[in-house]
């Protein structure tokens, strides 16, 4: 049986002396994997998704170009993947989370964008 | 992959992939609460995908009514937008907590998380506000109805994910979580940071990228 279950990361830190592997009810090794990470490091996220933000907004002021666009398009995408991968774990999760959300997700963009193809959104 | 039709609920716990806290195994090994959240979510996909599309048809029919370059406040939704991201990380902040069996750590961030959450939907009704006052209203225009449904429609998730955190809050501190508490929260946590990345998109392609 195939589980996927990725290696744990224990916290460390302020908060290493807490750090339990083992769910006190019994939940040792449950669905998922223990993806508890430092505090440290979703800070460290957060400032990287803090400055994509800002880059985002300064489009708003700064003449991009041709760039404009794209380089939207790109934050946009970036951040959308980063937030679903690391703070909602699916970096780390079972195989199985990410497939139901994906399936909805990839439905939902075919979807639409063929129903903006229809209407010649896009023209 | 697990082979579903020839397990048992003996097999499972074998490996320690049941759920041992009165929910009993399931076959798949699985929490059946976090598959049913993440199908929960891919259907929540194509509401807001249908509303963003909606949204992108319309944007340019302004009926005579004020459109996106005389409205939009972008130093306002760039903060709110900040404010909003700022509370996807108290939140995994209050996952983490609870994974470590700290109720005080875990009702503080979530609470904090709360208070971002409110403090967006307060720019969210202070920016509707003004834009009615600036002869926008629901029916002025195709474009403004389908801005508002598109962005109503965001704020109330992020109402109900308020909701849920306090409510979260209170049976916590009551000691009254049924089930793995650490799962309930990373539950929560799953719904606030899919209104998340919703925002994300509707930030740059309803604010950012002109009709």
């Amino acid at each position: 049986m195939s589980t996927d279950i990725a290696a744990t990361e224990h916290p460390t830190g302020a908060h290493g002396d807490d750090a339990h592997g083992d769910d006190a009810h019994g939940h040792a090794g449950h669905d998922t994997t223990e993806h508890n990470k430092p505090d440290r490091y979703y800070i460290q996220v957060a400032i990287f998704l803090a400055a994509l933000t800002a880059i985002e907004t300064s489009t708003y002021y700064v003449d991009f170009g041709w760039a404009f666009l794209p380089v939207l398009l790109g934050l946009m995408v970036i951040k959308f993947v980063t937030v679903i991968l690391l703070f909602m774990h699916l970096k780390d999760d079972h195989k199985m989370f990410g497939m139901l959300f994906y399936a909805g997700l990839g439905l939902a963009v075919f979807v639409y964008v063929a129903a903006l193809l229809t209407f010649r959104f896009f023209g | 992959m697990v082979d579903t039709a020839v397990l048992t609920d003996h097999d499972v716990p074998a490996d320690g992939h049941g759920d041992a806290d009165g929910h009993g195994a399931t076959s798949t090994g699985l929490s059946n609460n976090k598959l049913a959240m993440w199908l929960f979510l891919g259907s929540e996909c194509l509401l807001f995908g249908g509303l963003i599309a909606t949204y992108m048809l319309y944007r340019g029919r302004l009926g005579g009514g004020p459109g996106p370059d005389q409205l939009w406040d972008i130093p306002l939704t760039s903060v709110s937008s900040f404010v909003l991201l700022m509370s996807s990380l108290t939140m995994v902040l209050a996952v983490s907590a609870a994974k470590m069996h700290d109720d005080r750590r875990t009702n503080n961030w979530l609470a904090v998380t709360a208070l971002l959450g409110a403090t967006f939907v307060g720019a969210q009704v202070y920016e509707f506000t003004s834009f009615y006052h600036e002869g926008l209203g629901f029916t002025t225009s195709l474009f403004s109805s389908s801005f508002f449904t598109l962005t109503g429609f965001h704020g109330v998730h992020v109402s109900v994910g308020i909701m849920m955190l306090m409510a979260l809050v209170g049976i916590i501190s009551k000691s009254k979580v049924p089930g793995d508490k650490a799962e309930v929260v990373e539950l929560i946590g799953l719904y606030w940071h899919f209104v998340d990345i919703v925002w994300i998109v509707i930030f740059t392609l309803v604010y950012l990228i002109p009709a």
